[in-house]
């Protein structure tokens, strides 16, 4: 018991998820580790955010277990900003708020300190995020794509969760500015000590971040391993992701 | 089962030893507030400060700021200050924490709150000139739409039209013919109880006659319409705003006031004449219901005594307000809905200034109208 809970950060066992009459996730099992950033790819509509809302709680499921960090997810024991740090694909900032209310928002509500350490703090998370101290005061509305993305990230971190979930953290981004939030993943990953499970369709991004990599098809995840590994991947659907026309264009361009 | 964190201070001679033990995490912020408060003043008494972290069990951004904030207290008069001791799996932590807040930017000074109260009110004049701007630019606007309808009358949106009379009109009827049957009844009442004292009770249906045509009917349902559609109108086209439909509108080459606005201002029109009349008939029949049962005065002799009271001229005034209430209710909610800004906060703002701003306008143009009506002897 003790072992697992050191080794794995989320474990998902026989998740059943459906909506009316269909079925989007076929007992599912999944294990993240301590620590690594996990990339989930999957066909649009084929369950991927489902699972990732599944998992923080915000879809019900009908069978199976999720433990987080140890604890089973549900049934009363709600997660909380403490647990994790959520990036949301739109950001969802609060757009009544400036930035730095925003990110100021999960310690205010989960912590009691002075409004001095909590500007500091709400600054110093929005520098380790790439962002200055002058943006503080501005509204989500003022802000860029990249700069939404990044205020939603420090604001998902300012608890220091131990489990950090993206959502398509790069979709909408310019290259280079998806490099850098790349980059800024992996950095914050390794400093804070972080275990990623992120959504994402950005090839480039499961090459360069992600430790493993999941395929979800059918409902299930059918390949977990390694870039390296899925690229062997005899699975139907894995191959045709991962060597259809665009993707072999970037793997070469990569080479 | 969760260790405190503990702040030893040893000092030895001028230097100060500082010994972090425990989690220094989030959860555990009041304590680190206090812990580094106790120490602060040692540290400005001694020459130089060690921090060693070798005892430090968990660390986050936040406690390993408190701790860096420690330090840069020490460093900011000169003194030295160092860290020894840190753990491998926090050394990243704390060399990240070290890059942050370095240039403070300067506080933002506070304005001077009569300066500030002067500027507002500075600001909400030349507001108010633009109000009037955008107001006429949206009724030249529909001007020159509804010259293109009449050029081209195959290129008036008849769907749209419809749909709107619908919501607008046809939906609108049961909660305007409620409460104008209430307001007929309770002005019947009120008449009947005051003129009771002076024998006038039968000049009441006068009053209520002359006052529901001419002002009642028509005002009441201008601004039940200007709270429930054009607070609609507004959130409808501010939400589009902000999902840039009405700008991908333009680049098809549509104009949004012919494909948006004009359908919505034109069954307003149409339709507040209509309401107003329903209304005002209501208020009548909610009268005579209180004549019945509270004035003892059977239907008979209540219309009879409308008929005397009340004359053509009486309905015309009011139903002829009812159209330029319409057009500045619509005008006002569709500029505001255009003038929503990226934010959830701005759609609610401008609905509300929408509504607020509908509601006075059309009570400002009642009242020219009784002026001009009473100038030209209607």
């Amino acid at each position: 018991m003790e072992d697992s809970q050191q080794e794995f950060a989320i474990r998902v066992r026989d998740l059943v998820v459906g909506f009316g009459r269909q079925t989007v996730l076929d007992h599912l099992s999944l294990d993240v580790r301590r620590g690594e950033i996990l990339g989930l790819v999957g066909a649009s509509g084929g369950g991927k955010s489902v699972l990732m809302r599944t998992i923080i709680g915000l879809i019900p499921r009908r069978s199976g277990s999720i433990e987080v960090m140890g604890q089973p997810v549900g049934g009363g024991a709600q997660g909380t900003a403490t647990t994790w740090g959520i990036l949301f694909q739109q950001g969802a900032l609060f757009s009544s708020l400036t930035v730095r209310q925003n990110v100021q928002f999960p310690l205010r509500e989960n912590l009691v300190l002075s409004q001095e350490l909590m500007d500091e703090i709400a600054i110093a998370k929005l520098e380790m995020v790439g962002l200055r101290a002058q943006d503080a005061d501005k509204y989500p509305a003022e802000l860029s794509g990249g700069m939404t993305k990044r205020v939603a990230l420090a604001r998902a971190l300012a608890l220091d969760p131990p489990i950090l979930f993206l959502d398509e953290p790069t979709s909408g981004l310019d290259p280079i500015a998806a490099g850098d939030f790349d980059a800024l993943i992996k950095t914050l990953q390794r400093t804070l000590g972080l275990t990623v499970f992120m959504v994402t369709h950005d090839l480039a991004s499961l090459t360069t971040v992600c430790d493993r990599v999941a395929a979800l098809a059918d409902g299930r995840i059918v390949a977990i391993g390694p870039m390296r590994e899925l690229l062997q991947s005899e699975h139907p659907w894995v191959r045709a992701y991962f060597h259809g026309k665009r993707s072999q264009m970037l793997q070469h361009e990569m080479r | 089962m969760n260790p405190e964190p503990l702040l030893l201070a040893t000092p030895s001679g001028d230097v100060l030893k500082l010994r972090p033990e425990g989690p220094w995490t989030a959860a555990n912020v009041v304590t680190l507030e206090t812990l580094s408060r106790s120490v602060g003043a040692d540290v400005d008494r001694s020459r130089a400060v060690t921090l060693d972290m070798s005892g430090v069990s968990a660390l986050d951004t936040l406690g390993a700021w408190v701790l860096e904030k420690l330090s840069r207290r020490a460093a900011s008069s000169g003194r030295s200050a160092e860290f020894v001791g840190v753990a491998d799996q926090f050394s990243g932590l704390m060399d990240e924490v070290r890059q942050v807040n370095r240039d403070r930017p300067a506080p933002v000074a506070v304005p001077n709150p009569v300066l500030l109260r002067l500027g507002d009110l500075g600001k909400a004049t030349i507001g108010a000139r633009e109000d009037v701007t955008i107001f006429l630019q949206m009724l030249g606007a529909l001007f020159m739409a509804v010259i293109g309808v009449l050029r081209r009358p195959r290129s008036l949106r008849l769907t749209s039209l419809v749909y709107q009379l619908y919501r607008i009109g046809w939906q609108a009827i049961p909660i305007i013919v409620l409460i104008t049957f209430l307001i007929g009844a309770i002005i019947a009442q009120q008449g009947f109880f005051h003129f009771r004292r002076f024998g006038a009770e039968s000049y009441t249906v006068d009053m209520v006659g002359i006052l529901v045509l001419r002002e009642l009917g028509v005002l009441i349902v201008a601004i039940m319409v200007a709270g429930r559609s054009g607070s609609a109108y507004t959130a409808e086209l501010g939400s589009m705003k902000m999902r840039e439909e009405i700008d991908a509108l333009s680049t098809m080459g549509l104009d949004p006031v012919d494909v948006l606005i004009l359908p919505r201002v034109a069954a307003l029109v149409i339709a507040l004449p209509i309401l107003a009349f329903v209304g005002s008939i209501a208020a009548l029949y909610g009268g005579g219901l209180v004549a019945q049962f509270y004035g003892d005065m059977g239907p008979a002799i209540y219309i009879a005594r409308l008929h005397d009271a009340i004359s053509i001229t009486h309905f015309e005034v009011g139903i002829l307000k009812a159209p330029f209430m319409a057009l500045v209710i619509g005008i006002v909610a569709c500029s505001e809905g255009l003038r929503v800004k990226g934010s959830a906060e701005s759609l609610g703002r401008q609905t509300t200034t929408s509504v607020v701003k509908s509601i006075f306008l059309v009570i400002v143009l009642d009242g020219l109208f009784a002026i001009f009506f009473a100038s030209i002897g209607m």
